[in-house]
């Protein structure tokens, strides 16, 4: 028997001491490995080609004096003949979701300037890269070009010049025509800048629209954004939003940006839109609980903790209180980081900056509202929502930036109206919201009632840019915390630390308690019986 | 009060006195970052509470296991065996007869250390609220290969409240297991034994039949 007892107690030094060892070396061997899987995988990807096997300034095809924008690309089709057609299919040109019929240049509303009536609100049109909206030749310089250069301007320039005829106008025009050649031939592979132009100013100016879009991205720091990171992997956004065929990669309303989860490094053909394609679903090292995270949680989720880090965008837009003038005149009254809270054309704004996103479920798609729904005005109207379903396959917890506006409807009809504001009959020159409705809703065909009101709606971006370094993601407890944690509102999942038991934690508290108790007053009663024995 | 005479006597050898002692201190672990995890406090912040709960349930399951094979390879299972008999007199005692001086009806001895009650109690816990513990918290563990498993039809809700409630319960165990051993013939009596194997106890004339089998 006794040397039984000595065997046990050996086996159980022997198994405390590998439990130990064991554990250990785990740890130190996850922090010996230099990078995570999913780090390693995405190093894997084939280098991204910069360079080119053409020098567009020896082509005798752009070796001329242009006098338009068709001209310019009437010259690229020589070379580049399936282009246009390709483009010209593309949600670029169309501003149409090819499944749900939806889209800026359909019937869409927003809460930004609201319509872009049919591509016929100027300032909206800016944004087309055609040379003349839909009409004419695509302006293959927009993606191409670069270095930024104004092409209407030096066409209208070349033109007014010319008409006076006199040899130093010669002179001038022949400047001008030399910058715009030099200007057609600088064209290569698409840059930040050239995608920026729209994607950051989107909503009419700096990071407006999106959150996590916006110019701090053409330069930013590692930590603004790890994969554009000038002193980190320094991506263009090409790297991700890979084309096949002109069309590019990413997602628009109906359509998520990739269908399914997928992980085919050695398939250069994928689109490598999904932080998945590259990292793999099980990113992490092995062992670490955020790799259990992966089938309920988007990266995005941890791995972007706030939107609008460096440069603030617009989270509020009340149109309802625009048209209000000052000594009989517009006026604007600035706020927080230098923007405006005021302005006579446009209504109340509030801006954020570093803002904490709201997260929803999210299967990759979007609702779409159109002025031909019929909303229901009592309460805020979801212009665009993300749609999905808790705990199902192809859905994810994601982040979002709300922009909340308050924006025209047709009383009578209840839908959203879509006013024609920056054309120079429109409403920022006329405060006339009736006439901008009229004629704004005449560029989709439509008419209306004559009584509008006003309407609270939230429109949902998914944020998705300004992914910071793996150190800077999020701590456990945003999320698993008892109260106003991240994910409060999250239906669906079991989230410890987060959810409580009910009434079945305050029986567990009693059980507890009561043990407590129960021993306290036998010990009471022991101690006293005792010493009246005594 | 009783006319036996005291001796000493080893009940616990060093390998049960050290798993009890390792086995406290893990379960101690558990249950401080457990509910941490659980939300109830902050303590060690989450990250490193779930990094402990996990090494120490390893090392817990590895040392329940180990203590389980020297219990029915030794013997001591001897001790585990459950019985009705006189466990109503245990009750008794311990709800009224200890308070006015009586004798405790069974008797610690070599080869009967537990009583009835004793017997009963940690059969339970070994054999359904520690198991519930160790399936819960494995299944916990596994939570994302479950589909691999054929087990897709779980939520994570139920697991966690059964490895709650399991844990309630042992708490609750462990409040009054600790209040028990201090009803020894002196407080600290029970505890020392723990400690250093040996306790003062009346010399036991005969062991009923029914206690060693």
């Amino acid at each position: 028997m006794k040397k039984m007892r000595v065997n046990f107690k050996f086996c159980l030094w022997l198994v405390l001491a590998a439990v130990f060892v064991l554990g250990l070396s785990n740890e130190s061997s996850a922090n010996e490995a230099p990078v995570a899987p999913g780090i390693a995988l995405a190093k894997q990807a084939k280098p991204e080609e910069k360079g080119s096997t053409v020098d567009h300034s020896k082509l005798k095809q752009l070796d001329k004096n242009f006098k338009s924008g068709d001209e310019i690309t009437k010259a690229c089709l020589e070379c580049h003949t399936e282009a246009d057609h390709q483009f010209k299919k593309t949600y670029h040109w169309t501003w149409k979701d090819p499944k749900s019929e939806g889209g800026k240049g359909a019937d869409s509303v927003n809460n930004f300037c609201i319509s872009a009536n049919n591509m016929e609100d100027p300032l909206c049109i800016k944004c087309h890269p055609g040379w003349n909206g839909k009409k004419g030749e695509v302006n293959c310089l927009s993606c191409h070009g670069q270095e930024k250069f104004d092409f209407a301007e030096a066409f209208k320039d070349i033109q007014d010049v010319s008409a006076v005829g006199d040899k130093e106008s010669i002179e001038i025009v022949k400047g001008i025509q030399d910058d715009v050649k030099k200007a057609a031939q600088d064209v290569g592979a698409v840059r930040r800048r050239n995608c920026g132009d729209c994607h950051f100013k989107g909503g009419g100016g700096d990071g407006v629209k999106h959150g996590d879009l916006d110019t701090s991205l053409l330069k930013p720091s590692r930590e603004l954004d790890v994969h554009m990171g000038i002193d980190g992997e320094n991506f263009d956004c090409t790297r991700c939003h890979t084309t096949t065929s002109h069309n590019i990669a990413g997602r628009f309303y109906g359509t998520p940006a990739e269908g399914r989860h997928k992980s085919l490094m050695d398939d250069d053909q994928i689109s490598r839109i999904s932080c998945e394609s590259c990292h793999s679903a099980t990113p992490h090292k092995p062992g670490v609980k955020a790799n259990d995270h992966t089938d309920k949680v988007a990266c995005q989720s941890c791995h972007i903790p706030t939107f609008a880090r460096e440069l603030p965008t617009k989270m509020y837009w009340d149109w309802s209180a625009s048209g209000k003038l000052k000594d009989g005149k517009y006026y604007s009254e600035d706020g927080p980081y230098g923007k405006h809270t005021y302005d006579t054309k446009k209504g109340d704004f509030v801006w954020g900056k570093d803002v904490v996103p709201e997260y929803y479920w999210y299967n990759g798609t979007m609702t779409d509202t159109t002025v031909n729904d019929i909303i229901d005005p009592s309460k805020p109207v979801k212009l665009r929502w993300p749609i999905g379903t808790p705990n199902a396959k192809d859905s994810r917890i994601f982040p979002f930036k709300v922009h909340v506006g308050k924006q025209p409807y047709d009383l009578k009809g209840k839908n959203f109206l879509a006013p024609l504001v920056s054309g120079p009959k429109d409403y920022w020159k006329t405060l006339d919201w009736e006439d901008a409705f009229t004629r704004g809703m005449a560029t989709l065909g439509k008419t209306w009632s004559g009584e509008y009101g006003f309407v609270d709606t939230k429109y949902a971006f998914p944020t998705t840019h300004m992914v910071v370094p793996g150190e800077n993601a999020l701590s456990c407890t945003e999320c698993h915390t008892p109260a106003n944690g991240r994910l409060a509102n999250i239906e669906g999942v079991y989230i410890p630390g987060r959810d409580r038991l009910g009434y079945l934690g305050y029986l567990g508290w009693f059980i507890i308690l009561a043990s407590l108790a129960g021993v306290l007053i036998h010990a009471a009663i022991r101690i006293a019986s005792s010493k009246r024995r005594d | 009060m009783s006319e036996h005479k005291m001796i000493n006597v080893y009940f616990f050898s060093r390998f049960e006195r050290l798993a009890h002692w390792l086995q406290m201190l893990l379960i101690f672990t558990l249950i401080l970052t457990g509910f941490e995890v659980h939300g109830t406090y902050a303590l060690f912040g989450y990250n490193a509470a779930v990094k402990i709960h996990n090494s120490a349930a390893i090392a817990w399951i590895v040392m329940f296991w180990l203590f389980l094979f020297w219990v029915l390879t030794t013997g001591e299972w001897k001790h585990y065996i459950p019985t009705t008999k006189k466990v109503f007199e245990v009750v008794m005692y311990y709800s009224y007869g200890i308070f006015i001086g009586q004798a405790h009806p069974v008797k610690k001895c070599k080869d009967a250390k537990h009583n009835p009650l004793q017997r009963i109690v940690y059969l339970v816990v070994a054999t359904i609220i520690l198991p519930i513990q160790i399936s819960t918290g494995l299944l916990y563990l596994l939570y994302n290969s479950w589909e691999g498993l054929g087990l897709g039809f779980l939520s994570l809700r139920m697991i966690a409240f059964l490895h709650v409630a399991g844990a309630v319960i042992i708490i609750s165990f462990a409040i009054v297991h600790v209040y028990m051993t201090t009803t020894g013939h002196t407080p600290m009596a029970h505890i020392m034994a723990m400690i250093t194997g040996w306790e003062e106890v009346e010399e036991c004339a005969e062991i009923e039949e029914w206690e060693t089998k």
